[in-house]
């Protein structure tokens, strides 16, 4: 996941000292304005770079678990397709998630099978994202007769319903012409008009900006005012649609493959799921077969949807203050708190401290 | 009026395309459907006469000489007869009676399922977003774990634990093979019985999606002038949040219905095959494993042409609920 902004982004916000409560509690009300100025100014790059959430640390630690499962895993694990007499055991401590109805070892599968899913997802991401930046951004920045074919293309493509269309192409290939790549392409061709249309939106409000007409005017060829000037600007838009079509090309793929349309000779998770769906597994109880394959995309899709988050409050900085805002808001309240009940203990309530608090947290 | 004229010239333009990928792909791709076809329906005993050949010919492409364009027309032609062919895995029904009889399943279901997601999702969007910063909003990132999961997993985990484990409900199929169908309450009980976990599997996988959308939009509108006007007009919260705020957060979900739309049926395609639910995607996957290629393209064209509709009539509703997206064309 190296395109995402911030792997290890400075804790801005829960650096934040925590107001002293116990001390001075009614210093914090000035304190708090006063605070503002005191901070060292927070350098303009820094700004760029998305504040650490829990929700964020969540999704990095999830998509930072399927991933060394599917590259580091497959170094550790034993033969995926060796078949043995154990046939459909439970979790053990020799098969940590039990074995199939051949006595194929689930966890090795699992592993291997992430490492493909993974790749596939990534092969797809790269190709869906620059399939939609060039129909989505060149056709943007041209503008004209190229802007409108290229928007009317991608509508097409998106009210066409996608998986339907991918199951109609692979019925018509052939079992064993059906590689990994093949499969890749079609799902990138299948998939890149939802992002193409939002990256059109944004560079159409990029596109008219003074410093693009500048650059324009300084003879500079359009692929570099393309790359330098509005591309920079579309970076995190670019990410997130990056990341989305990630998550849709695994999803796309076990679904392919989950009815018998993958490609051939692979090991993906949504493979592994096919054979469990035949092998019985369902009715045999077998929950160690089909849960994890499942569970493994659903925690990778929501981890890359939980760094999305973050990369959305970037583009739309509406969400991240209201984010902060209620951030300041409880700790308010919090302070609120404490500050009547000292009052309540200590001294006789002094109407006036609690109220100067209230205006702060108003305003 | 010239806002409903684009929309109708944009989606006659999309059906068009439609059609033209799948006179395209056939015969784009390696092999030769044809004689597989011919070869299958002998099997079946039909005896294939040289019009059915050059039926299926006009259809897939393959072993005629005529030039790509009138092949084309040809087939422009026989889509316009409403002839789709014949099918090789249920002969001796023509491709249209089949997707006639499965057609109103998958209809009813993903249908009622989308519109019953949608609707929970836009509620329950509105009410989290109302408030941002309440615990209830700092839950909303969980949803992504139901729309991140596959469709046809949850499908296995409802099977499994209401069906095989609690057997609350059927395994699978559409409704009960003893009684016949009809519209006799037994009937529709039967049905309404075994839809409901393919109906719950498509509820639960998309309903994230709509929150999520509806919350964010909600929050970027809780920032707005009208907003804080009606605040200050001292209106009731209630009245703020019905009329004001949720009614233009509301807007971007209704136009992304395409998107949503799209996924939905692609998901309920495969959720189907988990089910055995006798609706288009069981059918569709079925005749991909049979090489039923004159049934394949015509359930594509038939759920491309539903999408499409479905599409055309939430775009032209929408001209009339947000009257700016005609002025502006």
């Amino acid at each position: 996941m190296t395109s995402i902004p911030g792997g290890g982004a400075p804790l801005t916000e829960s650096a934040d000292p925590a107001p002293d409560l116990g001390t001075a509690a009614i210093r914090t009300a000035e304190d708090d304005s006063a605070r503002g100025s005191a901070r060292p100014p927070v350098p303009g790059w820094r700004s760029l770079l998305p504040t650490m959430t829990p929700w964020l640390g969540v999704g990095l630690g999830l998509v930072g678990a399927v991933v060394l499962l599917g590259t580091v895993g497959p170094l550790l694990v034993g033969d995926p397709i060796a078949i043995r007499d154990q046939g459909l055991t439970p979790p053990s401590a020799e098969f940590l998630l039990g074995t199939t109805q051949t006595g194929q070892d689930v966890f090795a599968q699992l592993a291997h099978a992430t490492r493909s899913s993974l790749e596939i997802g990534l092969i797809v991401g790269v190709l869906a994202t620059a399939l939609s930046a060039f129909f989505g951004i060149y056709g943007a920045y041209r503008g004209g007769f190229a802007d409108e074919l290229f928007s009317l293309l991608s509508n097409v493509f998106l009210v066409i319903p996608g998986l339907p269309l991918v199951i109609v192409i692979a019925g018509f290939v052939p079992r064993e012409a059906r590689g990994l790549w093949s499969i890749a392409v079609v799902l990138a061709l299948t998939s890149w008009a939802a992002s193409a249309r939002v990256l059109r939106a944004q560079t159409l409000s990029v596109r008219n900006r003074d410093y693009v007409f500048a650059a324009k005017v300084a003879g500079e060829p359009s692929w570099r005012v393309i790359v330098v000037e509005i591309l920079p600007n579309l970076l995190p838009v670019v990410a997130s649609q990056f990341v989305f079509s990630i998550v849709a090309a695994v999803l796309a793929e076990a679904g392919l493959s989950f009815i018998g349309l993958g490609a051939s000779n692979s090991l993906t998770l949504g493979t592994m799921l096919f054979s469990a769906q035949n092998g019985y597994a369902l009715s045999m109880g077998a929950w160690w077969w089909f849960i994890p394959p499942g569970l493994v995309i659903a925690l990778l899709g929501m981890g890359l949807s939980l760094v999305n988050f973050t990369i959305d409050e970037i583009i739309n900085p509406k969400l991240k203050n209201a984010r902060l805002h209620r951030k300041r808001a409880l700790r308010a309240a919090a302070l609120e708190r404490q500050l009547t009940r000292r009052h309540r203990v200590a001294a006789p309530a002094s109407a006036s401290t609690v109220d100067a608090v209230r205006e702060e947290t108003v305003r | 009026m010239s806002y409903f004229l684009r929309k109708l010239g944009f989606y006659l333009m999309a059906l068009w395309a439609a059609l033209t990928l799948n006179f395209a792909i056939p015969r784009l791709l390696p092999g030769n459907p044809v004689d597989i076809l011919v070869a299958k329906l002998q099997q079946r005993g039909g005896s294939v006469s040289p019009d059915a050949r050059e039926a299926y010919a006009a259809l897939l492409g393959g072993d005629t000489d005529e030039p790509l364009w009138s092949q084309y027309v040809h087939y422009l032609g026989n889509l316009l007869h409403g002839d789709l062919g014949v099918s090789v895995s249920y002969y001796p029904a023509s491709v249209t009676e089949v997707i006639g009889t499965s057609m109103p399943w998958t209809i009813v279901l993903v249908g009622l399922s989308t519109v019953i997601a949608a609707g929970l999702g836009v509620l329950l969007g509105a009410i989290v977003g109302w408030k941002p910063g309440t615990w209830l909003d700092s839950l909303v990132p969980a949803t992504t774990l139901l729309s991140a999961v596959p469709y046809f997993w949850l499908a296995l985990l409802l099977v499994y634990v209401f069906a095989t484990v609690l057997h609350w409900f059927p395994v699978q199929g559409g409704y009960d093979l003893a009684l016949t169908p009809g519209w006799d309450p037994e009937f529709i009980a039967s049905a309404v019985r075994y839809g409901f976990l393919p109906a719950l599997t498509i509820v639960l996988a998309s309903v994230g999606g709509w929150l999520l959308g509806m919350r964010n939009m909600m929050v970027s509108t809780l920032s707005e002038d009208y907003v804080l006007t009606a605040q200050a007009k001292g209106l009731a919260p209630r009245t703020v949040l019905r009329s004001y705020a949720a009614r233009n957060a509301a807007l971007p979900s209704i136009a992304g219905f395409a998107i949503s739309l799209g996924f939905v049926v692609s998901g309920s395609v495969i959720t189907e095959q988990v089910f055995s639910y006798p609706g288009i995607g069981s059918r569709l996957l079925g005749a991909v494993s049979n090489n039923d290629y004159a049934l394949m393209q015509g359930l594509f064209l038939y759920i491309t042409l539903a999408v499409l509709g479905a599409n055309l009539v939430v775009d032209l509703l929408y001209g009339f609920i947000d009257p700016r997206t005609r002025a502006r064309s």
